[in-house]
């Protein structure tokens, strides 16, 4: 293990480094960019031997690894918003084809109008495409979730592809300290892909193929099963990444001085930070409050929330992102776990830090007082310009 | 007439879902004949989609993957990337796609694929519509065909636009081989495969592949009509390789373009002016191509000049 100052992007290339990627597929999009140039130069100082195919679109790019991964090699590549949004068709094929791809993202407001600044949007618009999805808080959890999700996209259990988020600028472009595992450590916890049952040279088969009705139900069945298996293989994976490095990131909903809280808020990304923060300063005046961090929105862990819904009076969710018509995803999945739960705790939705805007400590104190003084509601949004600012005609 | 001489081996099996007289199943066939057994199709939404035989059986010997219609290209370069890091030996990388997956949406990829220099084989078959759908106009639909989405009728006299050149697309990308085949012509068609097998680097072919329902002839013509597009000068045999032109049947003068033109139901509306226009438009591309290959032929095969 080495200590090195990593950027969230720089912690993604080192993390692909260490799993031995043999194919790699990129195409350049802000603010992801440093991602797949800092790849480039693994590639070119001979620190990765892997095929660097430089394509002409995200689109392009997804494809080249569905379909090195169809033939059975370990893949990467990484992309942000609008790309992400291009992939959208190629993100379907990959589950469908069960291909184990990793794949970066950095959170990114979605245009128009233009804004590189961090937004869920783009990932949360892909939460039914079949992807299991990891939102990190650092540096040190997005490669150790890289290397993680490695092993449970592979898992023959699972056999499905993740990606692994990482929010704009607070985490793709800010430097702290990381601990890098050794390659020989990697190698321990990360074996080389097992690729059998997929396509061979020299043999009358087909990956993808097509059919009517007489099968086509049973093959999304079969996804849908393998995504109910990702929490019990995450957690023997979590553990074994545990006992290899000696850290784990506490499972698919962490939690934060949750044990004789009445009152919860659950976050994604950064904004745990902040929260984390805010709780501390709340329990130093007495509140019974705590925090949980969706880390793993797909499979959303209903198990974990409903947990939590049986030890809390009071949850509030934070989204990044908006689905409009409705509430923030986060919110609404929250609230669809624990319909199906006997302890039912009031529900509030906060939506904050859209297109980057700060969520600040004062922001969320805000969030826990609504939930306090129980005035409980669907969609609050926290942090709008009071004069607007938007002229319409 | 000479004797067949091509390979015996079959790909391809019996039971396959083309309808009769299909172009891109003799297309498939032949091509299979002339690459090895680690060859590894991938094929985008196109009628091969479908003639290959829904899940759980295959009418094809090899391993057949499936991409979305516009990702040919990266589907191939991906394939070849992932063949190359496992250290796969012998296999041979081929996209198959259709001429709506290659020269309207499918364009950008197989541009990338190109550039990048992906050493695989591209081939779009074209039977010149998005046959599959119900017989929709497509880039290749050549000017004036009738199509469901260009009716004759009132003012409308088929697809006003003309053919997207192809060839000329890919040949500006400097591909390593790029040849025209047809069907019709069986030989020259394995030949040219068997040489492309034997290259590295992007590869590309142009098949003639024509389609019965939707050009609107009759099925056991498919072959008759071939050799005419061919012998016409609608669909010139020739082989670019490292850009040197060679044409690669030339039957002393063409024949008119009428008898190919009157043998098929989308072109049943053309009047003698859209047959002479049709006539004069062949006519310089051929001259075209014999001048393309005067000026790359190598200075050896430059014929002495007369004395």
């Amino acid at each position: 293990m080495t200590r090195m100052v990593l950027s969230g992007n720089a912690a993604q290339a080192h993390a692909a480094r260490l799993a031995r990627v043999q194919v790699v597929a990129a195409y350049p999009i802000t603010p992801q960019t440093t991602i797949v140039e800092t790849l480039a130069d693994f590639a070119a100082a001979g620190e990765l031997a892997a095929q660097y195919i430089k394509v002409e679109s995200e689109h392009s790019a997804l494809q080249v690894v569905v379909s090195a991964a169809g033939l059975g090699a370990r893949t990467y590549t990484a992309t942000s918003s609008q790309g992400l949004l291009l992939m959208h068709e190629l993100l379907h094929w990959a589950s469908g084809m069960r291909a184990p791809i990793v794949m970066g993202v950095v959170n990114r407001a979605v245009a128009p109008p233009w804004n590189i600044a961090v937004d869920h949007t783009d990932t949360v618009a892909q939460r039914d495409t079949g992807w299991i999805q990891f939102y990190a808080e650092s540096n040190q959890e997005v490669l150790d979730t890289v290397l993680e999700a490695y092993r449970l996209a592979e898992d023959p259990a699972v056999r499905l592809p993740a990606m692994v988020t990482e929010d704009a600028f607070y985490l793709s472009h800010t430097v702290e300290p990381v601990d890098v595992p050794s390659s020989e450590e990697a190698d321990r916890f990360l074996p080389p892909r097992d690729a059998r049952a997929i396509l061979v040279p020299g043999t009358a088969t087909r990956l993808g193929s097509f059919t009517g009705p007489d099968h086509y139900v049973e093959f999304r069945r079969e996804v849908a099963r393998a995504m109910e298996r990702v929490p019990e293989t995450f957690a023997s994976v979590e553990e074994e990444y545990r006992r290899v490095t000696g850290r784990d990131h506490g499972g698919p909903l962490p939690l934060y001085r949750v044990e004789d809280a009445d009152t919860v808020l659950v976050t994604m990304g950064t904004a745990t930070t902040t929260a984390r923060g805010v709780v501390d300063d709340l329990r130093a005046q007495g509140l019974k409050v705590g925090l949980a961090k969706l880390r793993l929105f797909r499979p959303f862990p209903v198990e974990a929330i409903r947990s939590l819904g049986a030890m809390v009076d009071r949850i509030g969710v934070m989204d990044r992102s908006f689905t409009f018509g409705a509430a923030g995803a986060a919110a609404t999945e929250t609230a669809a776990a624990l319909y199906g739960s006997p302890h039912r705790p009031t529900l509030s939705g906060f939506l904050a830090g859209i297109g980057g805007r700060d969520v600040t400590p004062g922001e969320v104190t805000r969030m826990y007082r609504a939930l306090l003084d129980d005035r409980a509601s669907d969609v609050r949004w926290m942090d709008l310009e009071p004069t607007g600012g938007i002229v319409h005609g | 007439m000479a004797k067949l001489t091509l390979p015996d081996s079959e790909r391809m099996y019996s039971g396959h879902a083309a309808c009769p007289g299909c172009g891109p199943a003799l297309a498939m066939r032949l091509l299979l004949k002339g690459l090895g057994p680690k060859t590894i199709v991938s094929i985008p939404a196109c009628c091969w989609t479908v003639i290959a035989t829904p899940y759980p059986t295959t009418a094809l010997g090899v391993a057949t993957f499936d991409n979305p219609i516009e990702a040919t290209g990266a589907s191939i370069s991906g394939l070849r990337a992932a063949a190359d890091a496992l250290g796969l030996e012998g296999v041979q990388v081929v996209g198959f796609a259709g001429d709506g997956g290659t020269a309207d949406i499918g364009l950008q990829s197989l541009s990338g694929m190109l550039e990048r220099r992906t050493d695989a084989i591209y081939v779009m078959y074209d039977n010149e519509g998005y046959m599959n759908t119900g017989i929709q106009r497509s880039g290749a639909t050549p000017r004036g065909a009738w199509t469901t989405t260009t009716p004759v009728g009132g003012s409308a006299r088929g697809k006003p636009e003309a053919k997207k050149d192809i060839m000329g697309i890919v040949l500006a990308h400097r591909p390593v081989y790029a040849a025209t085949v047809n069907p019709a012509f069986p030989e020259d068609f394995v030949r040219k495969v068997e040489r492309a097998a034997e290259r590295k680097g992007p590869r590309f072919f142009h098949v003639f592949a024509p389609c019965p329902p939707g050009w609107k002839f009759d099925s056991d013509q498919t072959i008759e009509l071939g050799r005419l597009a061919t012998d016409s000068g609608i669909f010139p045999l020739y082989e670019v390789d490292e850009g040197r032109y060679r044409v690669t049947r030339k039957g002393g003068a063409l024949k008119p373009v009428a008898e190919y033109v009157r043998a098929q139901g989308r072109f049943r509306h053309f009047t003698e002016s859209d047959i002479a226009a049709l006539q004069a438009e062949v006519g310089a591309r051929w001259e075209a191509l014999l001048r393309a290959e005067r000026e790359t032929a190598a200075p050896e095969a430059v014929p002495v000049a007369a004395h």
